[in-house]
C-alpha cells in the first residue's frame, strides 16, 4: 500500500499554547481516515498544516510525497479541502459557486461530474438559490461538491458533519464511502464518536496528542478492562453512591445508564450488593462490550493524569 | 482568472450596499459639494440707510438690489434702526448713504459710503464687503462716464485668473473627484479582500492553483472598471450640472485618473493584507486614507497655511498630487509636459504599494 501522508515529529504552538504535541504517524492512500476528538483537540491545526495553510513549529509532513512547506505550490492543486466552517460564497448561488470552483481549478463541471453526481443531484433543485440561504446539510453537500470538482487525490474534510442533522450526517458518510471507491484518500475529522465506526482507521486525539491509532474494530477489541452498564431508578443518588464504592477504576454517565469500570470483573457482584444496601430498586448491572467512546473515555483519563 | 473576475462582478452587483457605495456616494457627494456647500453668496439680505434720499441714491439702491448678490430688505432714514435689525439677524450688512450724495457725485468729490457688516461670520462679511465695493465702483464709473469732466477715480481692480467668477464648485470638483476615486477604489477592494478572509473563503482560495498575483489582479480588474465609470460620471456631472469648463485634454485627464485609480486600488490591497476583517479594513481606509486625504491634500485647507511638518506630510498624500493634476488640466488646460513630475510621483507610489502588497500577501493563514 502506498503512503498518502507521512508525519514526522510534527508539532505546532500558538505562542505558549501547545496546539499539537510532537507527532509521528502515517496514513495509507485509499483509506477513509478519521481524526476523532473533542473541540480544541488540535484537529483543525493539524489539517491546516497538512493542507499547507499553516507552517508547523517543528517537524515535517509529506502529503502525497510532497513536503507541505517546500512543495506547497505543487501540492495544493492535488488537494480537496473543506474547512470546518462553511467557506463558500454565500452571496453566490449554488450553481455559481460550483462553476467558480471548477474554473478556479481549471476544469469544468462536466469533466468530473460523475464524482459529484450523487451529491449534486440532491442539491440541484436549489441550484439558483443563494448558498447562504441553504440549510446546514445542503451547505455541506455543496461544499463537498466544490471540494471534489477538480478530482483531488486527497480530500481533507474538517468536521464536515458538525451542526448537521442526523439524517444528513448518515447520507454524508454514505457519500464518503462511495468516494473512497474512486480511489480518493479521505481524511476526515469529527467530534462525534459514533462516526468513528464508519472509518477504515481512526486516530483518537485530545489536547494536541494522538492517543491511539488503529481500525475502529481493533480499538474496541483491545479494550480489556471489565466494563459494566449500571442502571437504577434512583438516578439522582446513583453516581454519588458509585463514587463511594471503593473498588472503582472509573465511571461516567452514558445516556440513561452509568458505565462502570471495576478493578476486577468480580467486583461487579460486590457493587450490586453495595448498591442494594443503598436502597437502589430495579438495579440492572450487566457486562458490555466497549464502544469507541468507552475506549476514548478510558484513554482520555490516562491523558489527564 | 476569468472565473475569478466573473465571480467578483456577480458579488458586486448582487450586493446592494456596495453598489450604493460605488455609485450613490459619488453622485450624492458631487451634488452636496456643488449645491449645499456652495461658498458663493447669493441673495444676501441687507439694509440701506439713505440719508440723502435724492434720485441718484435711489438709483444706487436699485443697482444694488438688481445684482444677484443682494436683496435690499429695508431702507431706513437714520441709523437708529440698524442695531435692532442686526440683532434680529434679518440682515447681514448695512450700507449708509451720506446726505450730500448726489451733489458730491455731480461735482466728482470724494464720497464716503459707510458699510457695516455682520462679522459674526467673518468669511461672509468680507465677501459681502467685497461685493459691495464692486457694485459701488461700477456705479461710480457709469456715472463718471456720463459727466463731462471725467476725472477717473482711483480704483483697485483685481482679477482672478482661471476661476474668474471665483465659483467654489470649480474648486470642489477636483477635490471631490480625488476623494471619491480614493474612497471607492481603496475601500471597496480592501473590504472585498478582507471579506474573503473573514468568511473563510480565502482558506479555500489558498488551497487552489490560483496564485496571489492572480487573486490580486482578479480583485483589481472589476474595481478599475467600475471606478473608471465613476470617474466619467463625476466629470459628466460637473460639466453638465455645474457647467464646469474643461480647458484641457479629456484623454489626458482620464489617463491620469486611471493611474490614480490604480494607485488607490494598490493602497486598498495593501490595507487588506494587514487587516483580517471587513471592519478593520473599513476603519483603516477611513482613518488612514480618507481623512488625511481630505485634510492634507489641499482640498479643504490650503497647504501653504499649514505648519511646516504638515506641509511635509502633505507631500505623502497621493491625493495632493492628483488634485494638482486635475486642477491644472481642467482649469488651466495644462498638458503632460507640465505635469510629468506629479504623474511620476503617483506612478512610483502605485508601484511601491503593488510591490508591497504582493510581498505581504499571505500565502498561508495569518495565524502563524
Amino acid at each position: 500500500m502506498k503512503t498518502a501522508i507521512e508525519i514526522e515529529n510534527l508539532a505546532h504552538n500558538y505562542g505558549l499554547v501547545e496546539a499539537l504535541k510532537p507527532l509521528d504517524m502515517s496514513i495509507e492512500s485509499g483509506t477513509l481516515f478519521g481524526f476523532i476528538g473533542p473541540d480544541g483537540a488540535g484537529k483543525t491545526t493539524l489539517f491546516r498544516i497538512l493542507t499547507s495553510l499553516l507552517l508547523p513549529t517543528q517537524g515535517t509532513a509529506k502529503v502525497l510525497g510532497l513536503d507541505v512547506v517546500d512543495d506547497y505550490r505543487k501540492l495544493r492543486p492535488l488537494l480537496g479541502y473543506m474547512p470546518g466552517r462553511f467557506s463558500l460564497y454565500q452571496d453566490l448561488t449554488v450553481a455559481e459557486n460550483l462553476q467558480f470552483f471548477a474554473k478556479l481549478f481549471k476544469t469544468t463541471i462536466q469533466e468530473n461530474y460523475h464524482l459529484i453526481k450523487d451529491i449534486y443531484d440532491q442539491i440541484a433543485p436549489f441550484k439558483n438559490r443563494l448558498a447562504g440561504k441553504l440549510s446546514g446539510g445542503m451547505k455541506q453537500k455543496l461544499a463537498l461538491s466544490c471540494a471534489l470538482i477538480h478530482k483531488p487525490e486527497l480530500l481533507f474534510l474538517d468536521e464536515p458533519t458538525t451542526g448537521v442533522d442526523v439524517v444528513s450526517r448518515a447520507e454524508f458518510w454514505e457519500m464518503l464511502r462511495k468516494l473512497k471507491n474512486y480511489g480518493i484518500t479521505i481524511v476526515v475529522s469529527t467530534p462525534y464518536m459514533d462516526e468513528a465506526a464508519l472509518c477504515d482507521k481512526v486516530a483518537l486525539i485530545q489536547k494536541g496528542k494522538i492517543l491511539q491509532t488503529d481500525s475502529p474494530n481493533n480499538i474496541t477489541e483491545s479494550f480489556v478492562k471489565p466494563l459494566f452498564s449500571v442502571k437504577s431508578n434512583e438516578r439522582n443518588s446513583l453516581s454519588k453512591d458509585i463514587e463511594t464504592f471503593g473498588k472503582t477504576d472509573s465511571f461516567y454517565w452514558f445516556g440513561d445508564s452509568i458505565r462502570w469500570i471495576g478493578d476486577d470483573e468480580k467486583d461487579a457482584d460486590l457493587l450490586r450488593i453495595y448498591l442494594q444496601q443503598k436502597n437502589h430498586q430495579a438495579l440492572e448491572i450487566k457486562k458490555i462490550k466497549a464502544s469507541i467512546e468507552d475506549c476514548f473515555m478510558d484513554l482520555m483519563k490516562g491523558n489527564y493524569e | 482568472m476569468k472565473g475569478f473576475i466573473i465571480k467578483e462582478f456577480l458579488q458586486i452587483f448582487r450586493d446592494y450596499r456596495s453598489m450604493a457605495i460605488l455609485f450613490g456616494i459619488p453622485i450624492a457627494q458631487i451634488l452636496l459639494f456643488g449645491f449645499a456647500l456652495n461658498m458663493d453668496l447669493n441673495n444676501a439680505h441687507i439694509a440701506i440707510v439713505n440719508k440723502s434720499g435724492d434720485a441718484k441714491s435711489i438709483e444706487l439702491i436699485n443697482k444694488i438690489n438688481s445684482s444677484d448678490y443682494f436683496i435690499v430688505d429695508q431702507v431706513f432714514n437714520s441709523e437708529t434702526n440698524i442695531q435692532a435689525a442686526f440683532q434680529r439677524g434679518e440682515i447681514k450688512e448695512v450700507i449708509v448713504i451720506p446726505e450730500d450724495f448726489a451733489a458730491r457725485l455731480a461735482s466728482n468729490q470724494k464720497i464716503e459710503l459707510q458699510v457695516i457688516a455682520d462679522a459674526s461670520d467673518p468669511n461672509t462679511a468680507s465677501i459681502l464687503v467685497n461685493y459691495t465695493q464692486a457694485v459701488v465702483s461700477s456705479f461710480q464709473s457709469q456715472n463718471a462716464k456720463g459727466s463731462s469732466a471725467a476725472l477717473p477715480l482711483i480704483q483697485v481692480e483685481s482679477r482672478f485668473k482661471y476661476n474668474e467668477s471665483l465659483k467654489s464648485v470649480y474648486m470642489f470638483v477636483p477635490g471631490v473627484f480625488t476623494i471619491i476615486l480614493m474612497l471607492v477604489s481603496a475601500m471597496m477592494t480592501s473590504i472585498s479582500i478582507a471579506r474573503e478572509k473573514e468568511l473563510g473563503t480565502m482558506e479555500i482560495l489558498l488551497v487552489s492553483p490560483i496564485t496571489p498575483v492572480q487573486i490580486i489582479l482578479g480583485k483589481v480588474f472589476p474595481y478599475v472598471l467600475l471606478s473608471f465609470i465613476n470617474a466619467g460620471l463625476i466629470l459628466l456631472m460637473s460639466a453638465f450640472v455645474f457647467g464646469m469648463p474643461f480647458s484641457g485634454s479629456i484623454t489626458l485627464l482620464l489617463a491620469e485618473a486611471l493611474l490614480f485609480i490604480l494607485m488607490a486600488l494598490s493602497l486598498g490591497i495593501f490595507i487588506s493584507t494587514v487587516s483580517n476583517s471587513q471592519q478593520t479594513a473599513m476603519l483603516l481606509s477611513m482613518f488612514a486614507l480618507l481623512l488625511p486625504t481630505i485634510l492634507l491634500s489641499g482640498f479643504v485647507f490650503p497647504i501653504k497655511n499649514m505648519p511646516e511638518v504638515l506641509q511635509w506630510l502633505s507631500h505623502l498624500m497621493p491625493g495632493k498630487w492628483f488634485i494638482i493634476i486635475v486642477k491644472a488640466i481642467i482649469l488651466k488646460g495644462a498638458g503632460f509636459a507640465d505635469l510629468w513630475k506629479e504623474t511620476l510621483i503617483i506612478l512610483s507610489m502605485t508601484l511601491f504599494f503593488i510591490g508591497l502588497s504582493i510581498k505581504k500577501f499571505n500565502i498561508r493563514l495569518a495565524t502563524n
